[in-house]
């Protein structure tokens, strides 16, 4: 066999590997959604559970995640957004500063199941939170606390430095090129960040195992301090629990559908806003 | 020097989170963790091959749970490593502009399906498969959660080496291009060698996130107390352990010290692999000067 003959032939086998990821993800995306349309209607959405989630629909669940990711934003966009423009403006190029930044990488590789504990230990039993909406937005809010500093620092490095030399020529002191100049014009990139971060705040089943959620409440929430329903444990817990798994399991492909619609969805968005504002870039 | 706006004096204590929430984390699980060897063996623990945490003598032999998360988390990187670098590669160096717009979003949507559908998916389709393929009695095994695992640890992977791929610098490729190299010589013996920093990074990256993922092993690994015999055991690796046995267990106990204590184990493991990556992608950068 020739040189050229074998090397198309690698070639591909590597373009075959590379489609491997999109096959399991249309199969994975085919078979929930397919079986989830089965069931996914305007009652679904906003009905209450019935006879032990095995009838109704899954509102409450919803409602909750939303509770729960709206926390964790409160919580995670302004100090992880503040942080970062303290590490991309101001922070010295010190030994310290290098020790921050990995600090920030090891806090994104801890496990979110860590993070349900710590959790559980913190703001559960120590503040006596309780298993509530303000202990598992708290968590799921540190959770996504680097992605946001990340996005953060990534978006204002790609400010060029001449916008914040016209700016200071023109008076302007170092916090007002920042609010008015850098921010904004980074904030394509910040936006992403948060809005991917959206998206795994919602998913996330581990950090609220114990600090939040509840498989069934017969009540919607009515302050922070209550646990709630969520989509992801909901989906666990109707093929963990219960006695009905024929009807349960087609109420999971329903929350399954919702909550990955919901997560394309803002990954969509993402990709729109990064992909509009390469285009706009003029510099 | 024009004066300074009161936010920028509070800025500084913000830039410092990341480094309070990681070290709150750390002395939250050490702290509560350490508390279980008051009562039991940390050598016990260590090197125990028994996990019976409920039974009246009680046991917290972490080794069966440890083996199975290193079991299940090799699995998934024998799968995800070759298809993560292919997959790099094929982005980077092969792939035409208007495949490559498609592919790259695509992965990106994979790394943002929540990992309880991942399990849902692996109880519901992976399973069943694997037990028809391999004629076993259940098809919830450490093999089928591996599986599972890879696609879940390959975008990462995937990612982080195609930059490094990309940041090769084109002219030592026109270099070996210009001695009269091929394609594929020039990316298997110049292109990757150059970007191997970068793709250990990405590798351990990867790794430290199979072993840390949590919700898909609890459902697909089939959770069998015990040493797994071979990888198409039900296995419960660290972080299903944990998330199956706190709901029922009373705070301040033994058994609730002891979880922390496994948390603490695996933070360490994890850690381990994080910093690995941490030194590999410095090394590239400076490389790359």
């Amino acid at each position: 066999m020739d040189k050229t003959k074998k090397e198309n032939i690698a070639f591909f086998i590597i373009k075959i590997l590379a489609y491997t990821s999109v096959v399991f993800l249309v199969a994975l995306v085919g078979y929930i959604v397919l079986n989830g349309f089965k069931v996914i209607n305007l009652r679904f959405l906003t009905d209450v559970p019935r006879n032990g989630i095995t009838e109704g629909g899954i509102f409450p669940a919803i409602l909750g995640t939303f509770y729960l990711v709206f926390v964790s934003f409160l919580v995670a966009v302004p100090i992880g957004v503040l942080s970062g423009i303290y590490l991309a403006e101001y922070s010295p190029n010190s030994g310290l500063t290098r020790f921050i930044h990995v600090s920030i990488n090891m806090l994104s590789g801890v496990p979110s199941v860590v993070f349900g504990l710590f959790g559980l230990a913190v703001f559960v039993n120590k503040f006596h939170f309780g298993v509530s909406i303000l202990s598992g937005g708290l968590t799921l809010g540190i959770l996504i606390l680097p992605t946001i500093i990340q996005a953060t620092i990534e978006a204002l490095n790609t400010v060029p430095y001449s916008f914040r030399e016209a700016s200071f020529g023109i008076g302007a002191t170092k916090w007002q090129t920042i609010k008015d100049i850098v921010l904004p014009t980074g904030m394509p990139g910040i936006l992403t960040g948060v809005i991917l971060s959206i998206g795994r705040s919602a998913g996330e089943t581990a950090p609220i195992l114990f600090t939040a959620a509840t498989f069934y409440t017969g009540r919607l929430p009515k302050s922070v301090f209550n646990e709630v329903m969520a989509l992801p444990y909901l989906i666990y817990g109707l093929l963990t629990e219960g006695t009905f798994p024929d009807k349960q399991i087609p109420i999971a492909y329903g929350a399954s559908t919702v909550l990955l619609l919901f997560v394309f969805a803002l990954s969509f968005v993402a990709i729109i806003i990064r992909m509009r504002s390469r285009r706009r870039k003029k510099w | 020097m024009k004066k300074r706006a009161i936010i920028e004096y509070f800025l500084p204590i913000f830039g410092y989170i990341a480094v309070i929430a990681l070290f709150a984390i750390a002395f939250t699980i050490f702290g509560e963790g350490i508390s279980t060897f008051k009562e039991f063996s940390l050598w016990q623990f260590l090197t125990g091959l028994v996990w019976r945490p409920a039974a009246s003598h009680i046991k917290l032999g972490s080794v069966p749970l440890l083996f199975s998360t290193l079991i299940v988390s090799s699995i998934a990187m024998f799968i995800a490593v070759p298809l993560g670098i292919a997959t790099a590669v094929y982005i980077a160096k092969l792939a035409g502009n208007n495949v490559k717009d498609i592919l790259k979003p695509l992965i990106e949507l994979l790394a943002s399906i929540p990992s309880v559908v991942y399990g849902f998916f692996g109880i519901v389709f992976m399973a069943p498969l694997v037990q028809k393929l391999f004629h076993l009695p259940i098809g919830q095994t450490g093999f089928t959660a591996g599986i599972i695992l890879a696609f879940m640890a390959l975008p990462t992977i995937a990612s982080i080496a195609e930059d490094a791929i990309t940041a090769v610098p084109s002219d030592i490729e026109a270099a070996s291009f210009g001695l009269g190299a091929s394609k594929f010589e020039t990316l298997t013996h110049i292109v990757i060698p150059a970007a191997m920093p970068g793709i250990i990074t990405a590798i351990s990256l990867g790794f430290g996130r199979a072993i840390g993922e949590t919700m898909t092993v609890l459902m697909v690994a089939g959770g069998a107390l015990g040493m797994p015999h071979s990888i198409f055991s039900p296995m419960r690796p660290i972080t299903a352990t944990i998330a199956a046995e706190m709901g029922e267990t009373p705070v301040g106990s033994l058994h609730y010290h002891a979880l922390f204590a496994l948390a603490a184990e695996l933070f360490v493991l994890v850690m381990v692999f994080n910093l690995i990556a941490e030194y590999y992608h410095k090394k590239f950068s400076m490389l790359r000067g």
